[in-house]
């Protein structure tokens, strides 16, 4: 066979696995209609999504699509200081001195070894008694000038609820930091030990050898699992449920317990999650290949 | 030959030893290498001749001896290295090109980013010495675009570019095949011929005899013996010598 010839076209093998697939779903499908006894009611969903506030005579949005905003938010400012931990203990973990190295094994090893939800309700707590105060987020927020209040909750979401954002970006930084220096650590490693000779022979320091030959170097083979991290800390960003981070998935447990939809608000959740995460996935593809593009 | 050996040396290897854990790899060796001097090291494969000229410039750290570069003796407090390394041009065998930058990034970043100079200038010296290498069409081609014997050029260029007083050469045709090999070995002479310092480990023996003004022998990291090329080819002195050059001129 000419190679090639395959792509696009369907052998009976392809047939045969979408039939078995197929009769799978409406098996299952039909198990679950005849057995569960649900009967499906989506006319809750739409309101959960979006409400129409009578006051201000607009649609706003009602708990999912709040708690959808929140883990956008939760997401994207924790990958900044997950990315920057990331960044500074996988650096440290492959520098020559003692305690740098063992300072970064011990958070990644730490946080590796204790499962995430344990890990963010010790953490957790922690940071709501010590460095909440230590920080003076509540009182920043209370006594905020009105315009400052305003780009607060524009980064932030709703006033009453920054100190609680903030824990939990802490909290998800915190622990998927860890899983990032591994991956930086790696990129750092992979690149030959010749680049460092090359670079210190024509005499640069050891900042610009680092900036100028090792990090551009690593930092593109540190892409695609990096990306595939960034996927992962949206979707843990649900174990903050537990802390009471009003995100996503803490308030589709409200909302399926006041509506009583449990799987519709739930198949609604995932459908949301999946958005979120493909396209992110999507954008990292870019990402990854304008980097490659760039590379020749 | 008596100019050279009164004049000040630019490298002085004084007693260097040097061990990779129990294997000693380097034992007390003695060389100086005056200003202009073309030396060429041959030897059996673990021998230690990259171990002592990456000693020269400090990517391998001795043990014992001095090693001294234009007057200054170069140890663990040796604090500018960077400012010693930018006089010491050096090529390896594997060329070790920045593989994301271009050609003419790769030679301009020592100049911009060592030397201080402007982009423009930077560019300028770059595209002289791409020149001098003859492939000054390659510049804005990355090294993985290039041929093994570009490559290696390039690489000769970007040590050029940061005017070295001295360059090293470390096995530089070893990983080519014979046509690139001929492509660098002609750059090596014209370099040879416009009077830099060069400390080339290679066994191109053509070369060696054309080129060098002494050419040394090292076994079991040891410099056996040091002559001009005529006698060192001629009248070896040690069995060794003679051994490994029936061996290697035999083809």
């Amino acid at each position: 066979m000419i190679p090639g010839s395959k792509r696009g076209r369907l052998g009976w093998i392809d047939a045969a696995v979408l039939a078995a697939v197929a009769t799978a779903v409406v098996a299952v499908g039909y198990r679950v209609d005849s057995v569960l006894e649900y009967r499906w009611d989506w006319s809750a969903i739409p309101n959960s999504l979006y409400r129409w506030d009578q006051e201000a005579g607009r649609w706003v949005p009602n708990l999912l699509m709040q708690g959808f905003f929140t883990t956008i938010r939760l997401a994207v400012l924790s990958m900044i200081p997950a990315a920057l931990f990331g960044a500074v203990f996988g650096v440290l973990r492959t520098t020559g001195r003692l305690f740098p190295r063992l300072l970064s094994r011990t958070y990644v090893e730490l946080i590796r070894n204790i499962p995430p939800l344990v890990f963010i309700f010790i953490f957790y707590f922690f940071i709501s008694s010590q460095i909440m105060p230590i920080l003076g987020v509540e009182d920043l927020v209370r006594g905020a000038s009105p315009p400052t209040l305003r780009s607060l909750e524009l980064v932030f979401g709703p006033a009453a609820l920054i100190p609680n954002v903030i824990s939990g970006v802490l909290c998800l930084a915190m622990f998927q930091g860890a899983y990032m220096t591994e991956i930086v650590r790696a990129g750092i490693q992979s690149i030959p030990k010749t680049q460092t000779e090359a670079g210190l022979s024509i005499g640069l320091s050891r900042w610009e050898l680092w900036r100028r030959v090792i990090l551009p170097q690593a930092l593109r083979r540190v892409i695609p699992p990096l990306a595939g991290q960034f996927i992962t800390l949206v979707k843990d960003s649900s174990i903050l449920s537990l802390i009471s981070i009003q995100e996503l998935t803490f308030l589709a447990m409200e909302t399926a317990v006041s509506t009583t939809r449990v799987f519709e608000v739930w198949i609604t959740v995932a459908g949301l999650y999946f958005c979120l995460c493909s396209l992110l996935s999507l954008a990292f593809d870019r990402l990854e290949k304008s980097a490659v593009a760039a590379r020749t | 030959m008596e100019r050279m050996t009164r004049a000040e040396p630019l490298i002085e290897l004084d007693g260097v030893s040097k061990w990779f854990g129990a294997f000693q790899v380097l034992r007390g060796v003695n060389l100086r290498v005056a200003e202009g001097e073309r030396i060429v090291i041959c030897g059996p494969s673990g021998s230690g001749k990259s171990t002592l000229i990456r000693c020269i410039n400090r990517l391998e750290e001795h043990q014992e001896g001095r090693v001294v570069f234009a007057g200054r003796e170069l140890g663990a407090d040796t604090t500018d290295l960077a400012q010693v390394r930018r006089e010491i041009g050096m090529v390896f065998q594997e060329f070790n090109l920045f593989p994301h930058l271009t050609v003419l990034e790769n030679c301009m970043l020592g100049p911009t980013r060592v030397l201080g100079m402007t982009p423009a200038d930077a560019r300028g010296r770059a595209m002289e010495f791409l020149d001098r290498v003859r492939i000054p069409e390659q510049a804005g081609k990355h090294p993985g675009q290039l041929s093994g014997g570009q490559q290696q050029r390039a690489a000769i260029a970007r040590s050029l570019c940061m005017r070295p007083r001295v360059m090293l050469f470390d096995e530089p045709t070893s990983a080519l095949d014979p046509v690139m090999i001929k492509e660098v070995l002609d750059v090596m002479n014209d370099l040879a011929q416009s009077g830099m310092t060069m400390i080339v480990v290679t066994h191109e023996m053509g070369f060696a005899r054309t080129v060098a003004d002494r050419v040394a022998y090292m076994d079991e990291g040891s410099i056996i013996e040091c002559l001009p090329p005529d006698r060192f080819f001629a009248n070896p002195a040690d069995d060794r010598t003679k051994r490994f050059l029936s061996q290697i001129l035999s083809h």
